[in-house]
């Protein structure tokens, strides 16, 4: 009888996403980076407010070139008429993830 | 010594409406500072939300003294005139390597009066360094319309301002500034004094204007800040243009024909 490779010893990858979101200077995914968060599902870092000096890249674009992929953009939406020349949130938002293979699993609850 | 109050010039006003905050380093002086140190550690009493400051503080008091400096009373008289309320104050403390940074955030609730503002007084009794997770501000973003922690996704914006000051110095910042405490990663626990102010008079002209027409206003007004976005970056100006021309009652005031263009409606027919 031949052994189910899928029911082998080796355990299952385990995966976790990686969130990067980039605000840049127009609608355009290869504008220039204006702003960026991370969150890190894997838990190796813990990204947080005024915590870099310097974007993770230049351009959206770039940020697809090293691997990032794209998952939500900002729509583009008109002014609220009597409202064009009100300044709110930045417009241009583009969520990207990256999957990561981790090792070992932490329960997020205990941190065990 | 001479204790008259220093009253900011037209340029720097001016920057303080294009940034949304004023500077003074080291302003403060050392014995002062030390003071400090000790009275915030035991927290300052609460006074009613609203307290005229004539009779918030008494005159012996450190809050007083603090705001009897000569380059702070200048600067509190010159934004928001005489005889404002203190709408509240708070010690902040950021224990060593202890706590999480603040989301990005404008206190109290989103707040868009045209023609009349907030400031808020924030004071370092000691050098701050990067390390120290002073505050983070975004310059040139308290005309946006944004309520609160709303702003909490933006971890960093390109230009943003990581206080890194020596003891003494005090910021004033607009109600609508973005800003947070960052976390402290140093071994020093840092302490902030703040106080909100609220105008009892019109802002207008309340500043020393004998420099009003001199060049360096308007290139305070036009500066633009890296996080902009390039189209947004124009409502920026537009917006400045509009408060610049409510402070100083010229409602001709513009940068780059932004306001002109957009509200010419000739009503004369043609001859």
């Amino acid at each position: 009888m031949t052994a189910d490779p899928r029911t082998d010893t080796a355990p299952a990858p385990v995966l976790r996403q990686q969130v990067l979101v980039l605000y840049l200077s127009t609608s355009a995914l290869d504008s220039e980076v204006l702003g960026w968060s991370r969150y890190d599902g894997t838990g190796r870092t813990s990204p947080t407010t005024g915590d870099g000096a310097e974007p993770p890249y230049g351009t959206g674009l770039d940020a697809l070139k090293d691997g990032w992929r794209l998952i939500q953009a900002a729509q583009l939406l008109p002014p609220h008429p009597g409202h064009e020349y009100d300044v709110s949130f930045l417009k241009h938002e583009f969520f990207l993830e990256r999957i990561e293979r981790i090792e070992r699993v932490e329960d997020p609850r205990t941190g065990a | 010594m001479d204790n008259e109050p220093i009253l900011l010039d037209s340029v720097r006003m001016a920057r303080f409406v294009a940034r949304g905050s004023l500077r003074l380093d080291a302003v403060v002086p050392a014995d002062l500072n030390a003071e400090a140190l000790t009275v915030l550690a035991q927290e300052v009493p609460p006074v009613p939300y609203g307290t005229p400051l004539a009779r918030a503080y008494a005159p012996d008091s450190f809050p007083a003294r603090l705001l009897a400096v000569p380059q702070v009373a200048g600067a509190l008289r010159s934004l928001v005139g005489p005889g404002p309320l203190v709408d509240h104050h708070a010690v902040h403390v950021r224990e060593p390597r202890g706590g999480d940074a603040q989301p990005l955030h404008a206190d109290a609730i989103i707040d868009v009066r045209p023609d009349a503002f907030d400031v808020q007084l924030m004071y370092y009794p000691q050098e701050v360094t990067l390390e120290m997770g002073g505050t983070l501000s975004v310059p040139g973003s308290h005309l946006r319309r944004t309520n609160e922690t709303d702003t909490g996704r933006y971890q960093n914006l390109r230009g943003q301002d990581r206080l890194v000051c020596p003891a003494g110095t005090v910021v004033f910042v607009h109600h609508g500034l973005w800003h947070g405490g960052r976390r402290n990663d140093s071994d020093t626990t840092r302490y902030m004094f703040k106080i909100r102010f609220n105008p009892t008079v019109r802002q207008r002209l309340l500043w020393d204007t004998s420099d009003l027409h001199d060049p360096r206003v308007r290139a305070e007004l036009d500066v633009h800040f890296p996080w902009y976005e390039q189209a947004t970056g124009r409502l920026e100006r537009y917006n400045r243009a509009l408060l610049w021309r409510e402070l100083t009652g010229d409602p001709d005031f513009d940068l780059d024909h932004w306001v002109t263009r957009v509200s010419n409606r000739p009503q004369e027919a043609t001859a």
